[in-house]
């Protein structure tokens, strides 16, 4: 990413890198950090250098922590930022994650792009206009009453006019933010609210470079690893030498189990690598569940229990008990690059352009596992294919530090071959939940008992051992024991508690510590299969009462932002008057994700075809609430992109494995959506909150659709399936034809 | 030496000749827009068109196409010049991530070449080889449609250049 990194450069040489090294480090380590409460990432990093700086020529550069995936989100931050501060969208120059350059923001994970940096960026607008204003005010002697910020300039009623470059000097912008700055009247809104074009595409639909996968840096060369055929697996024998002598070959790297090939040329580094491969031995232990039998597994693993919510008491007696179980396989990210990074180690330091979604927890873990001071280590994000959640990424960002190590003073780009990816990535733990329920006379839930139970959805680094390469060195860094994410967001306990108004409920998560399969974060983490659960279950209270499974829901929903989608989407869909046709039906479903996030429902036909189980989602109308939605379009993309990911993980998919190992290798072995089973329509509505909080868009659809979908083969079917994936198998055997 | 004609210009190459194309595109020519996905031919983000045929470039060696045109999405136009199907993706903004995008429009690009009326039917079934996990499949169907107006409308430029 030349263009991107030249700039980068700019940013540094402009003489302003020690303040914003300074401007970088989070609240509590500067003496004058205390203060009160500021909104988003604000809060940790509250100097305003540190998020927007304004060269003497005006050029305005604005910082995130947070890393674009393809969901949008640098044409969102520079809508808010050019919105307030009174500049063209064109005139921003947005640095990405960076640890030399860029607020510490964890991970871009969660949904939390827009309420955590947007925030930030939009107050630390809002301010350094605000800041210019007055110091135009005490150049120009005037009221600030009589200066406007207009197009990179601060402009008087009287015609004089200080360009932003001209006003912004010494050290103005290096001060800490205030918590409420005066924002643009949402109703004067130029840029927030609008769907901009993305910045991003252009270069993307014309081959420019656009991808970690793209870059080229002087002199670079190219790693292959030969990765175990197995967890656990270890290295007995290697054909180094004769590989060593291949065309190309630089450098074959041995170090315990970890085995390695860097080449001049990348295909070069592939024949060796495969050359290495065909000579390598291992040593494999059988320690996977017996596939058929995992979720008897999982079931009696010993748990560590986690209460989500407990007012239950005692299940009334004398009432309607309805009670259901579901499943849901171990999934993939399955991105379609595989996962890639460059290194390169030179005069001590260590540089690592990767995909990751976390720069700064990365860089501590490459830290740890190359025992490099933190100091000497760089993490720079550049796109790579969309992630969904904690892929190959850092691993590959930890391949690449371990191999420019190997072969210091050259950059090393090392990319993961697909059975790499598919193989070695942490899946979605499978799942087990049970649900069940009392019906009053009313038909109303009067008590409601629900347990989920899965691995853990969180093996990120920090921890070095939570870096795949780690566990094959020579030393190996163990993976630390996992443990259960904290509510109120949750890992697998993520939407346990339903919505609904229920006077007595019981939620508990039993957390399930082993992990035999890797397993990590993918999109909506528990919340994908508590939705699938729960919206599958009213339905099937809906129909033990006889109500239609909208109203149903109506008649337990409060809150008048989830009855706004609910109806919304029903509306849209035509849920009142429609007919049902042969080999086809309808579904519901409804969740506010995190039950503090975005607000989605949406109403699903499904077609199906008897003979052979087959179901194909054919049309998905859905309404959506974000809060202020900056970008409408993209919040439609987003959506539309979930709803159709989440029908394929929904009807399709399943990691296959045996007692030693993962099976699924390729698209082959691990079937997802294609065009052929395309849906006819995808319809998203948005609902724009403007003035209110950011709500975050990029996982609310994944539960929802997931139970949409299997109330629509219910109606379709006439036979309920509680087990994801909705294999047409699974479908045959149900109708029993 | 391999001599491979990419975009109307040809380039001698001192490589191996069982390099698969993508290597060479990305390696030696310094191509960008075919991408690696999977190496099986399972997946289309390496799609590249020659002589009119959409092809795995992952899979194609490049001592089979001595000889033989190969274009790719770097020869539809540029961000400032696009082409109409890479205009169409804009208008649409048909991606996500963008990664299986090169592919799809060279895929999508080999039908409209022969065909600017093709059913949505017919669409389907073309990009069928082609895997998108963003989702953005709409977007795609919709972006070609757009395209294949335009072209049957302006049958000018990279389309005629493509189909040369």
């Amino acid at each position: 990413m030349s263009a991107a990194m030249l700039s980068r450069r700019a940013v540094l040489a402009g003489g302003g890198a020690l303040v914003v090294g300074f401007s970088l480090m989070p609240r509590g380590i500067l003496a004058q950090a205390a203060g009160p409460k500021l909104p988003g990432s604000l809060d940790k990093t509250p100097m305003l250098d540190a998020w927007i700086r304004i060269d003497a020529d005006g050029k305005i550069t604005v910082f995130t922590g947070k890393a674009e995936l393809g969901q949008g989100i640098k044409t969102a931050l520079v809508q808010l930022a050019a919105e307030e501060l009174m500049v063209a969208p064109e005139a921003i120059h947005l640095v990405t994650a960076d640890t030399s350059l860029t607020p510490d923001e964890g991970y871009t994970a969660g949904s939390h792009s827009m309420q955590d940096s947007g925030t930030a960026i939009r107050d630390a607008a809002a301010e350094v206009r605000a800041l210019l204003i007055g110091a135009a005010a005490t150049k120009l002697q005037l009221p600030a009453e009589r200066l406007q910020a207009l197009d990179g300039a601060v402009v008087s009623d009287d015609g004089r006019r200080l360009g932003y470059g001209e006003l912004v000097g010494d050290q103005l912008l290096h001060v800490r933010a205030e918590p409420q700055p005066k924002l643009v009247d949402p109703a004067k809104h130029q840029l927030v609210g609008k769907s901009l074009p993305r910045v991003d595409i252009p270069a993307k639909v014309t081959g420019s470079e656009a991808y970690v996968q793209d870059l080229r840096l002087p002199e670079m060369v190219h790693a292959r690893v030969v990765r175990p055929p197995s967890y656990g697996a270890t290295l007995s024998k290697a054909g180094v030498a004769a590989v060593q002598k291949m065309p190309g070959v630089l450098k074959v790297h041995r170090d315990g189990s970890y085995l390695a090939v860097i080449a001049e040329r990348e295909y070069q580094a592939v024949a060796a690598m495969r050359a290495l491969s065909a000579t390598a031995g291992w040593e494999e232990t059988a320690r996977l569940p017996e596939p058929k039998e995992l979720f008897d597994w999982l079931a009696a693993q010993p748990t560590q229990q986690v209460p989500v919510r407990n007012d239950l008491g005692e299940m009334p007696s004398g009432l309607h008990v309805v009670e259901a179980s579901y499943r849901r396989a171990y999934q993939m990210h399955g991105s379609i690059g595989p996962s890639c990074a460059v290194g390169l180690f030179k005069d001590g330091a260590l540089t690592v352009w990767t995909h990751s979604q976390g720069v700064y927890p990365l860089r501590g873990a490459i830290a740890q596992l190359t025992q490099l001071p933190p100091e000497k280590v760089r993490c720079i994000q550049v796109e790579g294919s969309g992630c969904y959640g904690h892929n190959g990424a850092d691993d590959a960002g930890a391949d690449a530090a371990l191999l420019a190590m190997a072969l210091p003073g050259r950059p090393v780009r090392v990319q993961w071959m697909r059975e790499e990816e598919h193989g070695w990535e942490p899946y979605g733990s499978a799942m087990i939940t049970k649900a069940r329920a009392a019906l009053g006379p009313d038909g109303r839930i009067q008590a409601w008992d629900y347990s989920v139970r899965s691995c853990t959805h969180a093996t990120r680094p920090g921890p070095a051992g939570n870096l795949m390469p780690a566990w094959l060195g020579s030393a190996p860094i163990p993976q630390p024991p996992p443990k259960p994410l904290p509510l109120p967001e949750g890992g697998g306990h993520r939407n346990a508690a339903p919505l609904y108004t229920i006077p007595n409920a019981r939620v508990v998560y039993d957390f399930v510590p082993a992990m035999p399969i890797r397993v990590s974060a993918l999109r909506g983490l528990g919340a994908y299969m508590n939705i699938f659960s729960i919206e599958s279950f009213i339905d099937e209270l809906a129909q033990a009462a006889q109500a239609d499974p909208v109203e149903f829901r109506l008649r337990h929903l409060d809150d008048p932002r989830a009855r706004e989608v609910v109806t919304t989407a029903a509306e849209r869909f035509g849920w009142t008057g429609y007919k049902k046709q042969p080999g086809r039906g309808r579904g519901f479903a409804f969740a506010r994700y995190k039950n503090l996030a975005a607000y989605m429902a949406l109403a699903v036909e499904v077609e199906l075809d008897r003979e052979s189980g087959r179901v194909r989602l054919a049309r998905a109308i859905a309404t959506v609430d974000s809060g202020e939605a900056v970008n409408p379009d993209g919040i439609k993309n987003q959506i539309e992109g979930g709803v159709l990911q989440s029908a394929s993980w929904t009807l399709y998919e399943s990691v296959a494995f045996d007692r030693t190992r993962i099976t699924s290798r390729d698209w082959a072995s691990y079937p997802i959506l294609r065009f052929s089973a395309v849906p006819d329509e995808v319809n998203i509505h948005v609902i724009d909150r403007p003035g209110t909080p950011f709500l975050g868009t990029g996982e609310a659809a994944q539960g929802p659709t997931a139970a949409a979908i299997a109330n629509a083969v219910a109606d379709a079917a006439g036979v309920r399936l509680r087990d994801i994936p909705l294999t047409a198998a699974r479908v045959k055997a149900a109708i029993g034809v | 030496m391999i001599t491979l004609t990419v975009n109307g210009t040809s380039h001698r190459l001192d490589i191996d000749p069982a390099t698969p194309l993508l290597y060479a595109l990305r390696g030696e020519l310094g191509l960008n827009a075919a991408k690696f996905g999977c190496g099986l031919g399972q997946c289309g983000a390496c799609t590249v068109i020659v002589e009119g045929e959409p092809v795995f470039s992952c899979l194609t060696p490049v001592i089979a196409l001595q000889d033989r045109r190969v274009t790719t999405v770097e020869g539809l136009g540029t961000a400032d010049k696009p082409g109409p199907l890479q205009q169409a993706f804009i208008d649409e903004q048909a991606a996500q991530c963008g990664y299986c995008t090169a592919g799809m429009i060279m895929r999508a690009q080999a039908l409209l070449d022969r065909n600017t009326a093709a059913s949505d039917a017919e669409i389907r079934a073309h990009m069928e080889p082609n895997l998108c996990r963003c989702g953005t499949h709409m977007r795609i169907l919709r972006a070609i449609r757009r395209a294949s107006e335009a072209m049957r409308d302006h049958p000018t430029g990279t389309a005629r250049e493509a189909r040369r």
